[in-house]
């Protein structure tokens, strides 16, 4: 049986990054904050208000503002 | 928990039989009212949970209550097959959330971000409790009826949501602090006597889909819908809770399901759902399915309770 595929980070279309782990993701402002879960939503529409985390923001942005 | 003060006949019946073995269980219970019904099927699930003060522990599989518990599931599952349309030529994991997008219902979360009051908000409280004491339990019974990548999945999902091990985090027991910070009684179905048919329903469709293995798509449809419409309603009362000067405990509740819900709906999406997909692509329509019951029944409840409110304030004008 060959190993599944389990990547630490996950890029999701349309969304955020996904994080499995432990890291430290840097603000704008380069502040670090470090994760806190299991995995993680990173914010790649820089829409969110809890940035740098994902809060869903992207999902009501027109298609074109959505990160690809 | 004591058992909730019958809705009916059935319900009237199925509670007696339940506290004494002299009284034979109910049998026909087509002819009993949808809220009967629906009482009666919640009480029958509850067995599976954990049960009711004075009533046995061994009625959980007891023959002639786990037939009645199907003739009422079969009769719910019907009624919500019929209200459903499989969505044509999309493909869950690229087309889900603006399909759920699509569908967005009443939001209870938009009243309560600007209008409502707190008497309001605590009758809402009473009726989610329901679920949000025993959140992620229906799920959990899939757990050995998946695939391997479904099932690790899943966990990684209900990892978070259990409180990855800490139970000061574990979800329904925030809540349960936001309760009882909130003046609420903080027990498991406390508050079953205050619920709506509706809310009711929604409840017995998570533990239909939880229960029966034949019905896991539905299931993770059911929880992929409920995750993606969760971070952004989550926000508004957040605010709303805030506005009306709740605790910090209920407030907090709802606060960690911004960014916990922004990270399970895609997981529930792309991982737990693409891996079960992958696995068994004929389980499809019924992930559409689940997902559209949750939509449904949120909206159908939210409308009831929103409903009430409108009466209220007509009254009071």
């Amino acid at each position: 049986m060959s190993a599944f595929e389990h990547a630490d980070q996950i890029t999701c279309p349309g969304g955020p990054l996904l994080l499995r782990g432990k890291h430290v993701v840097e603000d704008a402002d380069g502040v670090g904050h470090e994760t806190t879960r299991p995995v993680t939503a990173v914010c790649r529409c820089d829409k969110s208000a809890s940035l740098p985390w994902c809060d869903g923001t992207h999902k009501v942005l027109p298609a074109h503002l959505r990160p690809s | 928990m004591k058992l909730p003060t019958p809705r009916g006949p059935l319900s009237e019946t199925l509670s007696a039989c339940l506290r004494s073995s002299d009284v034979p269980v109910p049998v026909g219970p087509a002819s009993a009212s949808w809220d009967d019904r629906t009482l009666s099927l919640w009480i029958l699930h509850q067995l599976h949970y954990r049960g009711f003060d004075g009533v046995a522990d061994e009625l959980e599989w007891d023959p002639q209550l786990l037939r009645l518990r199907v003739e009422l599931e079969q009769d719910l599952e019907r009624r919500l097959r019929e209200r459903f349309t499989p969505p044509t030529g999309l493909t869950l994991v690229d087309d889900f959330f603006d399909w759920v997008a699509e569908h967005d219902g009443a939001s209870l979360a938009t009243h309560v971000h600007r209008d409502a009051t707190r008497e309001q908000v605590l009758g809402m409280l009473r009726e989610r409790s329901l679920y949000h004491l025993m959140e992620s339990d229906p799920t959990a019974w899939l757990v050995p009826r998946l695939g391997v990548r479904a099932k690790a999945a899943l966990m990684e999902l209900q990892y978070d949501e259990y409180g990855a091990g800490d139970p000061n985090r574990l979800h329904h027991h925030l809540f349960a602090l936001g309760m009882e910070a909130s003046g609420l009684d903080p027990a498991y179905g406390a508050y079953v006597d205050d619920a709506s048919t509706e809310i009711l329903e929604q409840n017995n469709a998570m533990t239909l889909f939880g229960l029966h293995r034949r019905l896991r798509s539905a299931a993770l449809g059911h929880l992929a819908a409920f995750e993606a419409t969760s971070s952004l309603p989550s926000r508004r009362m957040v605010q709303g809770l805030e506005r009306l000067g709740f605790p910090d405990e209920l407030v907090g509740y709802y606060a960690e399901h911004v960014e916990a819900d922004a990270v399970h709906e895609q997981l529930a999406v792309r991982t737990v759902l693409g891996a079960l997909l992958d696995d068994e692509p004929e389980l499809e329509a019924d992930a559409w399915f689940g997902a559209f019951t949750c939509l449904d029944l949120e909206d159908r409840a939210a409308s009831r309770m929103l409903a009430g409110w409108a009466d209220d304030e007509r009254d009071v004008a």
